[in-house]
């Protein structure tokens, strides 16, 4: 076991000092300590956002009746163990900031861009490894003043996470002082710390790829990633900026969002989605860059049609940023004005399907292995497919005036973030975990995990579109004060014991992940057989990567190529005697 | 040794790019910085456009509220800062490491990069001054960001001529002009602190050369745009 441990920085890394613990593992700027610790930092904050979405299915499913453990919470929360009608805005609000902002945005581009940007295009760091810790502890530092929140008097905020003003801007409608202003603090540092994270990304993979990595051997999840980080650098400060005029509406007294005193409220709405369809995207494409990865991988094949799965994610990325008005059509916006979004918007079903068409045409007649990454990344395609499809509904105006802010909203938005990212997340965590830790998490229980997930996921979730076409509110705190949603509270029991059962089932997950991080079995430089430069180094990768960084030869896809021989792979480092070197003169 | 050099030099940077765009690290992510601050000021610049004009009430008449000469001179000061910058960049490509250096035949010395630098820094400094000075007029005058104070200068000024002082929509004046000008300045003074920063610890221990000045190069980047950004609000918010 030492022999191992010891000799893996002879093979590639970089020769280094020795560092203290606190250099090398708390204010480290490698990227990969980096990326590590946004992975634990994430997975906190998701966990969280599980127990707050469990309280929340609590009293949807069984109103009024205690919750179980809930004597624990302070009288401000809940009475005699009943959720409180504030408490139940308050677990809606935060659930929804927690899981965007501090779960999975941070999960996608904290955790893999930063691990994969230097690794997948041959670089030893970041272009700016001090702003990349910067970035990290920014993060950081958002994420505890927003849990802060549950602690200063009247507690979190009370505005849902998209925080519509007036009532996001006046307490004394929201019954909210500090906990709203906490949350815009907390969104414009961790927007500088997207911004300056972003930064970083984009210069490091114009300015350092490795020779021979030129932008179409770039494997597609550092595409997106790349094009994720120039929504990101784009997006947030405008959510900055609103936040900042949020905040200064309550503190201040200045008058942006609050009609009586001439602000229009309808701004709030324009800037938030503004930001917050790119956002959408932010929380997707990476999902979709690494699960094409890990789908040509594990069909053994190619991936289909390389060039169109890039210029989709340009096009998607692109018409992302002219679609926001959707989140709007019920806001009293021109009707005229409304067309035009309906039609940009149903446009991005055309990449989005090229995309779901060619990972199909990856994996038609391939040599598929189902490891846990690869079933997780399935689950990820049709599961989008779904939440996909029930995004068409609602781009449509006619039928988003039925839906719009319903339970099938819910529904769709899960569909994707969950289905969607998460599923791409189950599929990356175990994918590139022995790069990171030098260990395989258990297959056994990532399979038995992947399938419970994905049953009582969708037991969870598809119900929703039913109870939002019913016409259940999204953020309704007592689905049985209605008459006519009083027939669809089984539903909504049934969904609440799914939900129950979905939590449980993620334990599984981080048993896993944490188990296998001492105990699990030792991996091999190269696990999975995939080409990418990552897989030229041992695991874990040392510090510094490589000591000379390698050079590319051929694109990340090349499995079963006959010029590989007998192996069914051709890592993009591997000199063939047909190759020649890359033109030009490099620094390495 | 002349300045078209320097200019020469700012398509070529005078050390050697990594592969990828052919512009040095720091220089490229200062310009995608930038972008990311298009896009905050936007937000302001936008949704004070949208507060304006969107509203059918009358909005104060340029200089009544706000002393244009005042911020005019304080223009003129940002922009001589920009100038300076140039300078500065010039000398320092042209290798000059000097503060000042007597030139045979002239009358006035010559100026380094030192020199240029502290130019920079002190009209940078002066400018967040006088914007403090005139915050602190304004608001003794009334003008608040939550719009005129009760009973204040303004507040009776609009109350005889609510045309001409925006009565009804002091609010979002206030709201507008502070959150604007107040984050513009709150930019200038980032500047002003890296660039003290970069003068104690390249500038004056003479870190920089005609081989690399990139630091140089990237925070005259970032002040420049400050400068250009509030080239942009002086029009929309006082002159106009």
């Amino acid at each position: 076991m030492t022999s191992v441990a010891h000799a893996a920085p002879a093979h590639g890394g970089a020769h280094h000092a020795p560092m203290s613990f606190w250099r090398k593992y708390i204010f480290s700027t490698d990227h990969k300590i980096i990326g590590i610790q946004f992975l634990f930092v994430s997975l906190f904050f998701l966990l969280l956002g599980g127990v707050l979405a469990m309280q929340i299915r609590w009293q949807l499913g069984f109103p009024g009746q205690p919750l179980p453990g809930g004597g624990i919470l302070p009288e401000s929360m809940t009475s005699g163990g009943v959720i409180l009608p504030e408490y139940y805005i308050q677990l809606v609000t935060m659930h929804g900031t927690f899981m965007v902002f501090f779960a999975i945005m941070p999960l996608l581009m904290g955790v893999y861009a930063n691990f994969l940007i230097p690794l997948k295009i041959g670089t030893h760091d970041m272009a700016f490894p001090r702003l990349n810790m910067w970035s990290f502890w920014l993060a950081f530092t958002a994420g505890l003043i927003m849990l802060a929140g549950f602690f200063v008097p009247d507690g979190a905020p009370r505005a849902g996470w998209t925080m519509y003003a007036p009532l996001s801007a006046r307490p004394d409608l929201s019954g909210v002082t500090y906990g709203q202003m906490l949350w815009c603090v907390s969104i414009v540092v961790l927007g500088l710390s997207s911004v300056l994270g972003s930064v970083n990304y984009i210069t490091t993979v114009i300015n350092h790829r490795a020779p021979g990595m030129t932008w179409f051997r770039l494997p597609l999840s550092v595409w997106a990633l790349f094009i994720t980080a120039i929504l990101a650098v784009l997006a947030l400060p405008v959510l900055q900026g609103a936040a900042i005029m949020l905040l200064f509406d309550q503190t201040i007294g200045t008058h942006f969002f609050d009609p009586l005193a001439g602000g229009q409220a309808l701004l709030w709405q324009h800037l938030f989605w503004f930001f917050g369809h790119p956002e959408v995207y932010i929380l997707i494409l990476p999902a979709m860059g690494m699960v094409s990865d890990i789908i040509a991988n594990g069909s053994r094949k190619p991936i289909f049609g390389y060039h169109s799965m890039v210029f989709a994610i340009v096009g998607i990325a692109f018409l992302g940023w002219l679609v926001w008005g959707h989140h709007m059509f019920m806001s009293g916006m021109n009707p005229t004005l409304g067309s035009t979004f309906m039609v940009s918007t149903l446009l991005i079903s055309v990449p989005s399907a090229i995309k779901v068409f060619n990972w199909m045409g990856t994996m038609w007649r391939g040599n598929l292995r189902f490891t846990v990454p690869m079933l997780n990344a399935v689950g990820f395609v049709s599961m989008f497919t779904i939440g996909g499809l029930s995004g068409v509904f609602m781009a449509a105006t006619p039928v988003d005036m039925h839906i719009h802010d319903t339970q099938f909203i819910v529904a769709h938005l899960h569909y994707v973030l969950f289905g969607g990212s998460l599923f791409a997340l189950f599929a990356a965590i175990p994918y590139w975990y022995p790069k990171m830790f030098g260990r395989m998490m258990s297959e056994r229980i990532g399979k038995v995990h992947f399938w419970l997930t994905f049953i009582t996921y969708n037991l969870t979730f598809f119900p929703m579109h039913i109870l939002g076409m019913g016409g259940q509110m999204r953020r309704l705190y007592d689905p049985t004060q209605y008459d006519f949603l009083k027939p669809q509270q089984p539903l909504n029991e049934f969904i609440s014991i799914a939900a129950f059962a979905l939590f449980a089932v993620q334990l599984l997950f981080l048993v896993n992940f944490l188990w296998s991080l001492k105990h699990g079995k030792k991996a091999d430089q190269n696990p999975w057989q995939d080409n990418g430069l990552e897989w030229s180094l041992p695991s874990p990768a040392p510090h510094g990567n490589w000591e000379r960084v390698p050079t590319v030869y051929r694109g990340p896809y090349e499995f079963s190529a006959p010029e590989a021989g007998d192996s069914d792979f051709l890592p993009q480092h591997v000199k063939l005697a047909t190759d020649k070197e890359p033109a030009g003169r490099f620094e390495r | 040794m002349t300045h078209v050099t320097a200019t020469a030099n700012m398509m070529h940077p005078p050390v050697p790019a990594e592969p990828g765009s052919g512009v040095y690290s720091n220089k490229l992510g200062m310009w995608v910085f930038l972008a990311s601050d298009v896009m905050f000021f936007t937000a302001l610049i936008g949704s004070y456009i949208i507060l304006r004009f969107g509203i059918t009430d009358p909005w104060a008449a340029p200089g009544a509220v706000l002393n244009v000469p005042l911020t005019a001179f304080n223009t003129f000061l940002l922009i001589c800062s920009s100038v300076s910058m140039v300078k500065a960049y010039a000398a320092i490509a042209d290798g000059k490491k000097y503060f000042l250096r007597a030139v045979p035949g002239k009358l006035l010395r010559d100026g380094g990069l030192k020199f240029w630098m502290l130019v920079t820094i002190i009209c940078g400094a002066m400018f967040v001054g006088v914007q403090v000075f005139e915050y602190i007029k304004l608001v003794g005058h009334g003008f608040t960001p939550a719009g005129f104070r009760e009973g204040s200068t303004l507040a009776e000024h609009a109350a005889t001529d609510a045309v001409r002082y925006g009565a009804t929509t002091s609010g979002l004046y206030g709201s507008s002009f502070f959150t604007m000008t107040g984050f513009h300045g709150f930019h200038v003074t980032c500047g002003v602190v890296s660039m003290l920063y970069l003068y104690f610890t390249k500038v004056l221990p003479e870190k920089y050369s005609a081989q690399d000045y990139r630091g140089i190069e990237t925070i005259g980047l970032y002040w420049h745009f400050v400068d250009l950004v509030w080239i942009i609000l002086f029009t929309i918010v006082y002159l106009i």
